[in-house]
């Protein structure tokens, strides 16, 4: 039995149906979740099968055309666009696949960016983002510019920004998706230490079933429906594989 | 976001490409910058006309044959019995001063020397309702006049060109149409008008004028004048004076009630208010040619702003990922397109009175001085605040409403 507020994500029923003209393409056909606090879940399924449209109905990004959806006990399926700004702002970090850094503009001040939007002033704001820095391994680098820095480095730069702001839950469309294995699975390591350690909630989408296997639970998604959940016994653990990796010898 | 913010990204924003900024803001700079010089040269010139005028005395005004108005029916004269008439302290209690006047324009010679010269026939009280005075030597006095002398005051300018080299010409002798006239003073400079230069005169007794130079008669053989000076005892008794003068002059032209006045007078405040109309329609004129480039100027930031809201769209995307709200990005467009606009606009402040200290530069010798007024200033700020305001809100509109998920999948 799981207690409601053990809860973040709760989704019923969820419908999306995007209209482009005369045709539709139903792409979420009643998706029902719920996900507690703490845990790390996989979105798998093939290419169209609704992943990111899902993704960015958790993260306040879009609307369901149909369906409840309560996060951190809100409903936040039927919100007026400023209040779902100010949800995504405190209770959401994204990390895309694709980075999304502002281009010409520094780790840090990519970093702090939700603070400014949250209203935090600028002194704390900026200890804020160099300790979320320093937590992700990148201390040593708050004034590179985005192109200075290797794609594994970039992608720890948004999961900082991502938890800049202490959200209860970070959204990750593929955030392996650009990076070679190494970079990936330290991409893991870090959202699988952040979780342990802070309690993050996490919910990822991606391709790859041994990414998958980082989570404790693996949702296989088909045609915009729910189709399987796999229970991870023994979750994979980045730490681990990392370290493997490092003292391998060189070829 | 605060204010604050908006500014520093819009400080970024715009240095991040400095030379579009710069070439975006150039509309405004040209448009805010003619304005600028326009105005002050404008304000310039009717300082400029004031002061001219305001060298003729504020209590002065002076009658001409004839009306700018009305056709009228005979010709109109001005007599020596018109200005006696005017003299009258019970009919005219406001007048203090007549100075009545005869101009020809003659060939002046001296040996060696040969040139047609303004002349103009006056009495004593000349040099006081003129309020100038001779630099050397004397005017021409109340005997003169009455015993036809032939005297002469010079202006500055004939006494430089009939005795160059001569700084004290008086007891010298010229020629005027051939007749001896004995110089017994020089004025004092009064330095270029709107007419050209006042000192290249020559002044005579009004009587000497009449009999011997230019003996101008009426068809009842009465001398002509060209215009009387009219001196009004205070400057507030100008309208009276004035009212007083024509009541004389009607009577004594007998023209009836309800027929035009066959003569016309004219204070400095008429001429200075003419003048002041025609260059402030002049600048109102010229404004609209500065606004238009304005508005251009305007045109060209919307453009500007429309392609980098294109440009910034994954940006955008990014920034309502983590929160920003429509007016978030609305305010960061907006301040953006204002601080261009503005930036612009100061810059052609600058621009524009540095092309007014120019023209002023120029003109220098003729006493001109472009006056940049507060006003101007404020106005040019101003406006060019609100072209960035209007023609930015379209663009950051366009940006605040921006879809994040379409903004984030933006190529
Ligand atoms: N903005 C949109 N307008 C119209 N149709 C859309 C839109 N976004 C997604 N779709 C459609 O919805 C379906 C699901 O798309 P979605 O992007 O969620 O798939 P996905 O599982 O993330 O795929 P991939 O693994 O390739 O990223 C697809 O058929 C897609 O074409
Ligand atoms: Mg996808």
């Amino acid at each position: 039995m799981v207690h409601p507020s053990d809860i973040v994500i709760w989704i019923e029923q969820l419908h999306k149906i995007y209209k482009m003209g005369e045709t539709e393409v139903h792409a979420l056909r009643g998706v029902s979740l719920a996900v507690k606090h703490g845990e790390i879940v996989a979105i798998m399924g093939p290419s169209g099968s609704g992943k990111s449209t899902l993704m960015n109905i958790l993260g306040c990004l879009d609307q369901p055309t149909w369906g409840q959806y309560t996060l951190d006990g809100e409903d936040v399926s039927q919100m007026s666009e400023d209040a779902l700004a100010a949800v995504r702002n405190r209770r959401v970090g994204f990390v895309f696949q694709s980075f999304n850094l502002l281009p010409r503009t520094t780790a840090l001040d990519n970093v702090l960016l939700p603070l400014v939007y949250a209203g935090v002033a600028p002194r704390e704001r900026r200890r804020r983002a160099v300790a979320m820095l320093e937590a992700v391994g990148l201390g040593d680098r708050i004034h590179h510019m985005p192109n200075e820095l290797s794609g594994g480095q970039q992608q720890r730069v948004a999961i900082a920004r991502a938890l800049v702001n202490e959200p209860a839950i970070i959204m990750a469309d593929e955030p392996t998706g650009n990076l070679d294995s190494q970079s990936g699975k330290e991409v893991m390591e870090i959202l699988q230490r952040l979780n342990r350690e802070r309690g993050i909630t996490v919910v990822l989408v991606t391709h790859d079933l041994r990414i998958g296997h980082h989570a404790q639970r693996v949702l296989h998604l088909f045609d915009g429906k729910l189709r399987r959940e796999e229970m991870v016994e023994a979750p994979i653990q980045a730490v681990d594989t990392v370290l493997e990796a490092e003292e391998e010898p060189l070829p | 976001m605060k204010v604050l913010e908006s500014l520093r990204l819009a400080v970024k924003a715009l240095t991040a490409n400095k030379l579009r900024s710069l070439l975006t803001m150039l509309g405004i700079i040209i448009g805010v910058g003619a304005v600028i010089t326009l105005m002050s040269v404008g304000e310039g010139v009717q300082a400029y006309i004031t002061t001219q005028f305001q060298s003729i005395g504020s209590n002065l005004f002076f009658i001409i044959p004839g009306s700018f108005e009305q056709e009228l029916k005979r010709p109109a004269y001005l007599t020596l019995k018109d200005a006696e008439a005017l003299r009258n302290p019970l009919d005219a209690p406001d007048v203090a001063r007549v100075a009545p006047l005869v101009q020809g324009n003659e060939r002046v010679t001296t040996p060696g020397k040969d040139k047609r010269v303004d002349i103009q026939g006056v009495t004593p009280d000349y040099t006081v309702v003129r309020n100038w005075y001779p630099r050397i030597g004397e005017f021409i006095s109340a005997a003169d006049n009455q015993g036809m002398a032939r005297v002469a005051v010079l202006g500055q300018d004939t006494a430089d060109y009939f005795f160059p080299d001569d700084p004290d010409p008086t007891g010298e002798v010229v020629r005027i149409k051939g007749i001896p006239f004995r110089v017994v003073g020089v004025l004092e400079q009064r330095g270029g008008s709107s007419f050209g230069s006042e000192d290249a005169v020559i002044l005579v007794p009004l009587n000497t004028m009449l009999s011997r130079i230019a003996p101008r008669r009426t068809n009842r053989g009465e001398p002509r004048l060209s215009f009387i000076y009219v001196q009004a005892v205070a400057e507030e008794r100008m309208d009276a004076a004035i009212e007083e003068v024509a009541q004389i002059l009607r009577q004594r032209h007998r023209i009836l009630p309800g027929e035009p006045d066959d003569f016309t007078a004219i204070s400095q405040s008429d001429i200075i208010g003419t003048f002041q109309q025609i260059t402030g329609v002049l600048t109102v004129f010229l404004g609209a040619i500065a606004g238009i480039s304005l508005l251009v100027g305007g045109i060209g930031i919307m453009n500007i702003m429309l392609v980098s809201v294109t440009e910034r769209t994954r940006e955008i995307g990014l920034r309502k990922a983590v929160g920003a709200r429509r007016q978030d990005i609305l305010m960061q467009f907006l301040t953006e397109a204002v601080m261009l606009s503005l930036l612009g606009g100061l810059i052609g402040i600058a621009l524009g009175a540095a092309g007014a200290t120019a023209i002023s530069y120029f003109l220098r010798d003729e006493g001109f001085q472009a006056v940049i007024t507060v006003g101007a200033v404020v106005l040019a700020t101003l406006f060019s605040a609100a072209v960035g305001l209007f023609f930015g809100i379209y663009p950051a509109q366009r940006a605040a409403r921006l879809n994040p998920i379409d903004a984030l999948r933006y190529e």
